[in-house]
């Protein structure tokens, strides 16, 4: 019983509330992400997108989620049902738990208490990230699997074969940047820029190459290869319906908006605010914070339009050039990068 | 090589060089033509506000002519039938009785006359057919219905409106190609 009382219950409530405002504004982007795709997606073919739900069909992402809840609910009868079930809801778990390392931005004050806009500080916070999303193509890989349909397995097959290459080439761009930061904490890494220059000038084929890889990872085309609509008609959720299928959908914004975040942290200042000092400014108070949280939504928003504007720009890699490009070239790239990186910070500490 | 048009290009057969096989700048040339069509004026028509001209030799529902004194033009020959390809029309031929020379202009006339929208390809071979000018493709296209009998229209919703009793109806349906012509 005792012990039951230590805890700091008014810290759990807070963590609660900042973890439920964090997983909806998540579903909030996701959810918007889906207009937003469909907006560019028609604006660079020269047409004008979905406009008749709401002013500007803004409310298209309500009326498309209310049509996936009312679909039938079908489970194939030769599939695994646990398995099949557990597809979308680990990929959608997934998705969501890597928010929970991400600074949003700089403490608030409020009720005398101070309160990080971060779920958890985790001191090895990226490492969590890396696994995490490594565990991401488990959603992918058991769905495929339970379906038990050849296009899924095919699916299923490709996306863990995809995730696993460049996730390689991933961890070693990210290698050389940490050893510029030091550090494994993602808010230990945005102070630094915050004080000092972005990452992003240290390390701008790191970041070329993070970004190639984040776009395979999250599965945007033109990596697209284990929903390829084309040959593998939707791959691995081709035997889903209704809520499923959608939680596999909005798995993929979700995803591509934490990466997204992920990205702006480690490369561009996350919630740092530029041509600004911050330190002049703490009288600001909570303001502060909220302008850095704006900020980093600015990052993110460009972010995600970047990788929507690269998917309606580009086609599909075939298999052998998805491979090529991760094996041959970006991992000895990496590899450089990261030789060159060494090289240099060893020298400038001598 | 001989080429049809001087625009086909042979195919390059260059090894890739290695800024080329990591894609990056060729999807950076790729992504700044896609931002340039973000900007473009779009092309959409928005359908039931607006609706796309169509071309002069467009081709849809068809329509029953009437003469100037408003007699059904129709004498129910079958040669539209027998034209079209798709055999979407039928027909059943009556006897002009005396006193109704004010509503068919020859002594025979299509009692029944029916054209199945589902069937016709809108082709205008029975335009083309028509011996007496009674069938002409009009403007307008067939619209959606929720069962397949809607989609056998008969002679009330293929015959032009009256000149003598709806003279602006009549023009309506009879000048909306011009009118459109003029307005271009
Ligand atoms: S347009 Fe062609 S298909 Fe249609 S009714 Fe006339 S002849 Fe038949
Ligand atoms: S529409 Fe013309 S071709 Fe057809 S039956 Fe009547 S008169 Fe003959």
């Amino acid at each position: 019983m005792i012990h039951l009382l230590t805890i700091d219950w008014l810290l759990m409530l807070e963590k609660l509330i900042l973890i439920a405002i964090i997983v909806m504004f998540s579903l909030l982007v996701a959810m918007y992400s889906t207009y937003a795709e469909r907006k560019i997606a028609a604006f660079m073919q020269d047409r004008i997108g979905p406009n008749r739900a709401g002013p500007f069909g803004i409310l298209q992402p309500l009326a498309d989620g209310g049509k996936l809840f009312f679909k039938e609910e079908i489970i194939p009868s030769s599939s695994n049902k646990i398995l099949f079930i557990l597809g979308p809801s680990l990929a959608m778990l997934t998705a969501m738990m890597t928010c929970a390392v991400v600074p949003w931005s700089t403490d608030l004050h409020l009720f005398n208490k101070t309160i990080p806009l971060q779920i958890a500080d985790v001191n090895i916070g990226i490492l969590y990230v890396f696994a995490v999303v490594s565990l991401g193509v488990y959603g992918i890989m058991i769905g495929g699997w339970a379906s038990n349909n050849k296009f899924s397995l095919l699916a299923a097959l490709r996306g863990a074969s995809q995730v696993i290459s460049y996730e390689l080439a991933m961890g070693i761009a990210f290698i050389a940047l940490l050893m510029l930061t030091g550090s494994l904490s993602l808010r230990t890494i945005v102070e630094q820029q915050v004080t000092s220059h972005w990452n992003i000038w240290y390390q701008p084929l790191g970041f070329l190459i993070f970004f190639v890889c984040a776009l395979a990872e999250c599965n945007r085309t033109p990596f697209d290869l284990s929903e390829a609509e084309s040959e593998l008609n939707m791959g691995y959720h081709q035997e889903y319906s209704s809520m499923k299928l959608g939680f596999y959908l909005f798995a993929e914004y979700v995803n591509m908006f934490i990466s997204s975040a992920i990205m702006a942290t480690l490369y561009f200042g996350g919630y740092d605010i530029p041509f600004f000092n911050e330190a002049a400014h703490t009288d600001w108070g909570n303001w502060l914070a909220i302008a850095g949280a704006v900020c980093f939504m600015i990052k993110i928003s460009i972010f995600i339009f970047t990788f929507m504007w690269i998917r309606w720009t580009v086609p599909r890699f075939r298999y052998d050039q998805l491979m090529t490009l991760g094996w041959k070239k970006l991992i000895p790239l990496a590899l450089a990068n990261m030789l060159i990186t060494g090289a240099v910070v060893l020298w400038m500490h001598k | 090589m001989i080429t049809l048009t001087n625009r086909s290009k042979p195919v390059n057969r260059k090894k890739m060089t290695f800024l080329e096989s990591i894609y990056i700048w060729n999807t950076f040339i790729g992504m700044m033509i896609t931002l340039k069509h973000f900007f473009k004026k779009k092309v959409t028509y928005q359908y039931p506000e607006q609706t796309r001209p169509y071309s002069p030799v467009f081709r849809g529902v068809q329509i029953l002519n009437r003469d100037e004194e408003g007699r059904e033009r129709c004498t129910a020959c079958g040669l539209c039938a027998v034209a079209c390809p798709a055999e979407a029309i039928t027909m059943e031929a009556a006897e002009r009785l005396p006193g109704e020379e004010n509503l068919y202009r020859e002594e025979k006339y299509a009692a029944k006359y029916e054209i199945n929208m589902l069937r016709c390809i809108f082709c205008g071979f029975c335009e083309e057919a028509c011996p007496k000018d009674a069938i002409y493709l009009s403007e307008t296209h067939a619209p959606a219905a929720y069962n397949r009998k809607n989609f056998i229209y008969n002679k009330q919703d293929l015959l032009i409106p009256n000149p003598k009793t709806q003279p602006e109806e009549y023009a309506q349906a009879k000048g909306l190609r011009e009118i459109n012509k003029k307005k271009k």
